[in-house]
């Protein structure tokens, strides 16, 4: 019971008497935990809302279109009527490539003409208003929320004025197809058939079971006709979902890896303190194991902390993230974190604490504890071929590359948490390229015209997991420059006592941040490129990636300047601490 | 084995410790032959660098010996594993140090109680004692103080008492008054004094001649080395076995 009520006073009182680190450590790890549980979460969530609007809409099993314009292929598409294993059918119905004006908005859509009176197959869901009529159009209801239109709106088709009569969802063309769909009368369809324009006509099949329609779709392949099975449309419909949970995952583990790296900073920066605190209890009687058992239980209070934060957020935002497509009936199922799932995230959690124990816990065991208590300072090491490069340098930059090289990993950490941070800098750059190139169709179906949905969310989810690792980053580096400036306090103070200037000084402090951010950020070029290509390649695209030179040098030469204004502030103040008190309190 | 040897709780022979190599090599402890018995205070002199801190260190288990071979109450204890140097501290040596080594976020109470608890006392034993010690080194009132809040010589009261916590059988103070102003000094001193009429076994390194004068015994070092051995006044009697030095 003894050493129980010891390890929490410890580590209670510890985790009060530093609240900035152990709140920042508990926002990095439950950063991490939320990216994680909301990937989790979303996963198979789409499925019910799939399946609700599907049995609603009495969705097809098999999706034809035909192109008469360019095939004659009317007759092949009817021939589909009477093929074998059909049990129902809806159309074909004519189908015209309109441009949709509303405002200053103009798209271009597919007005498929419909028949007044509903059919058996594919039944458009009315949300609200009324169905088609002559003059009076429904619009898809995600495609309505795109272009903020609402029953009683008037639009115009190719100039010719209607007014939107209806909004519903189906499960034929969800909001991810492009052109979006509006469902006028047959009459009307036709009539928006310029002289020498397009017009497509759609079939819509039930089959006898939904199981056979790839086989259905690969027997009946022709080049005149499109078939779309009723798996490859819930694809399309989810994709969404899909890229936004790929976009998290990829997020959770760049947040993870970089927590390890602010663990690591904050766990460094105090490691000094902790080795003495480790001595002290070792003095006083306590074993390694012991003092090992107090540091963990610290870091897994935290951890316990970041999971209960990063489950809460996986179950409340996920209904948020899973329910952006008006397109589909119903809200989201409730996000399916599992108990497997969670213990993934509880295991995330629990190595990020781990990992932030380990080197103190080592350093405490294999220290003496007297060496603990007095915790010497380590012989500083220089190569030969440093000492002679020095003597080439200007005062400054032997500063900084002294300063550099006296703490090599603390340099590495640096340059590592900058990497991962403009690896997704780079990655939401890339998305942006290809966006604003039209060439987006890496990831779903593309056409110009109106801002497509899943790109504007899946930049959303982007930009906040961006975000949130700049502000890890920014964390990161001030605390490193910190623990820099206080390092480095002793030997400026020296250099200044026998000439260096303030200027000089903190010029060479920067310089030892530098070194670093340039290097984390000419990496992060080449990695980000990569990471880009790896994620479209998985979510089904063409992995392009054409992100222009000069936002490739924005990137390096942005986190230079900003690392450059992060370290100016510390180190100034750092260098004009007057010389005798620092030599003093040494 | 003669009575001396049955009363000597702590004893090293050919005791080394180096740092270093080749040229840089430095003898902190230079082969020390010492018995230390029962009861008794020894008190440890020289100038600074002479090792007699490091002596100190490493007949308190603190430190690792390069050679050399160390007995607490006959006990080989100079190849004992971390784990159980760390058993030997908590239960049979209290260390009172010059910095005072307390844990700042911990209050005087929780300070003194900590070698209790990891010795397996109750939370209620633990408590009870170390209030007990707190009232007797005059800071009962003190004890839900921090550390910061606390006078160098109130630290160092506070030290003392969690080092008798567990009632050890040998107390190792290294330069405990080095830091104390002359009141926070005799206030020491009487604690001392009080601590030997008890019984306690007490080994002191110290610089003051002050903290000296109350010892049975008096070492003098210079070099690693025993460079004198004298009985003071205080000795009751020929509990001292040969210095080598």
């Amino acid at each position: 019971m003894g050493p129980l009520v010891l390890v929490w006073r410890l580590a209670a009182h510890d985790l009060r008497r530093r609240l900035t680190q152990s709140v920042l450590l508990l926002v990095v790890i439950a950063a991490a935990t939320s990216a994680l549980a909301l990937a989790f979460a979303l996963d198979g969530t789409s499925n019910t809302a799939w399946r609700t609007t599907r049995a609603a809409t009495a969705g097809p099993d098999v999706m034809a279109e035909a192109y008469p314009a360019k095939h004659p292929a009317l007759g092949e598409l009817t021939a589909l009527t009477r093929a074998d294993g059909v049990v129902a059918t809806s159309g074909p119905y004519p189908m015209a490539s309109p441009v949709l004006r509303t405002g200053k908005i103009a798209d271009p859509v597919f007005a498929e003409g419909r028949d007044e009176t509903m059919p058996a197959i594919d039944r458009p869901y009315l949300t609200a208003g009324t169905w088609v009529r002559p003059g009076g159009m429904v619009i898809e209801r995600g495609f309505a929320g795109q272009l903020n239109v609402h029953v009683g709106s008037r639009v115009t088709l190719d100039g010719r004025p209607f007014r939107v009569a209806g909004i519903a969802v189906e499960t034929g063309r969800g909001a991810n197809w492009r052109p979006q769909l509006v469902w006028v009368t047959r009459d009307d369809a036709l009539r928006l058939v310029s002289p020498g324009g397009q017009l497509a006509y759609v079939l819509n099949l039930r089959l006898a079971g939904p199981v056979t329609a790839p086989a259905f779709a690969a027997a009946h392949s022709s080049p005149s006709l499109f078939i779309a099975t009723w798996e490859q449309i819930r694809s399309s419909d989810e994709k969404e979902l899909t890229v936004v949970q790929l976009v998290l995952l990829v997020g959770a583990w760049l947040l993870g890896m970089l927590a390890i790296g602010s663990v690591a900073v904050l766990v460094g920066g105090r490691m000094i303190e902790q080795t003495r605190r480790a001595g002290l209890i070792k003095a006083a009687g306590g074993t390694p194991q012991f003092v090992a058992v107090v540091l963990l239980a610290e870091n897994l209070l935290l951890a316990l902390a970041a999971t209960i934060i990063g489950l809460a957020v996986g179950y409340l935002v996920a209904p948020a993230l899973a329910s952006p497509s008006l397109s589909l009936l119903g809200s989201a199922n409730s996000p399916s974190l599992t108990a497997s799932k969670a213990f993934m995230v509880v295991a995330v959690a629990v190595a990020v604490a781990v990992a932030a124990t380990v080197v103190p816990a080592v350093r405490a065991a294999r220290s003496t504890t007297i060496g603990a208590l007095n915790d010497p300072a380590r012989t500083p090491r220089r190569p030969g071929a440093m000492i002679a490069l020095s003597a080439r340098l200007p005062a400054s930059l032997v500063l900084g590359l002294l300063l550099a090289i006296r703490r090599p990993r603390r340099a590495i950490l640096t340059a590592l948490s900058l990497l991962i941070t403009d690896v997704m800098i780079v990655c939401a750059l890339a998305l942006h390229s290809s966006f604003a190139s039209g060439k987006s169709t890496d990831v779903m179906v593309n056409q110009p015209g109106l801002g497509q949905p899943l790109l504007a969310r899946v930049d959303s989810v982007v930009l906040v997991v961006t975000v949130t690792l700049v502000v890890l980053a920014t964390v990161n580096t001030i605390f490193i420059t910190q623990a820099t400036v206080l390092d480095a306090q002793r030997p400026s103070a020296l250099a200044r006592a026998f000439g260096a200037t303030p200027d000089q000084v903190s010029a060479g402090l920067t310089v030892a941040q530098l070194i670093p951010a340039l290097l984390g950020g000419i990496l992060s070029v080449p990695a980000g490129i990569s990471l880009y290509r790896v994620a479209t390649r998985v979510a089904g695209g063409a992995p392009n990636a054409n992100l222009p030179v000069s936002w490739m040098a924005a990137v390096i030469v942005g986190t230079v300047a900003v690392v450059a204004a992060l370290t100016l502030f510390p180190a100034r103040a750092g260098a004009r601490r007057p010389v005798a008190a620092v030599l003093r309190s040494d | 084995m003669s009575g001396i040897e049955d009363t000597c709780v702590l004893r090293a022979r050919g005791l080394y410790k180096q740092y270093g190599r080749e040229g840089g090599l430095v003898r902190a402890v230079d082969g020390v032959d010492l018995d230390v018995a029962a009861g008794r205070t020894l008190a440890v002199m020289g100038p600074s660098g002479c090792g007699k801190s490091t002596l100190l260190h490493l007949l308190g288990g603190l430190d690792r010996p390069t050679a050399g071979e160390l007995f607490f109450e006959h006990r080989r204890v100079d190849q004992l594993s971390e784990r159980a140097l760390a058993q030997l501290r908590r239960h049979e040596i209290g260390f009172v140090f010059q910095g005072f080594q307390l844990l700042d976020e911990l209050t005087a109470q929780e300070n003194v109680e900590l070698p209790a608890l990891l010795a397996r006392s109750s939370p209620r034993q633990a408590r009870r004692r170390a209030s007990q010690l707190l009232e007797q080194v005059g800071l009962g009132e003190r004890a839900s103080h921090l550390p910061s809040a606390l006078s160098g010589g109130q630290r160092q009261r506070v030290a003392i008492a969690r080092a008798l916590v567990n009632k050890p059988a040998v107390i190792l103070a290294d330069e405990p008054t080095g830091n104390l102003d002359s009141a926070a000094t005799l206030e020491v001193l009487r604690l001392f004094g009080a601590l030997r009429a008890e019984g306690f076994t007490l080994v002191v390194v110290t610089h003051d001649e002050r903290v000296a004068a109350t010892a049975d015994r008096l070492i003098s070092m210079r070099d690693g080395a025993f460079a004198g051995d004298t009985a003071m006044a205080n000795a009751g009697g020929p509990d001292v076995h040969q210095s080598a030095g």
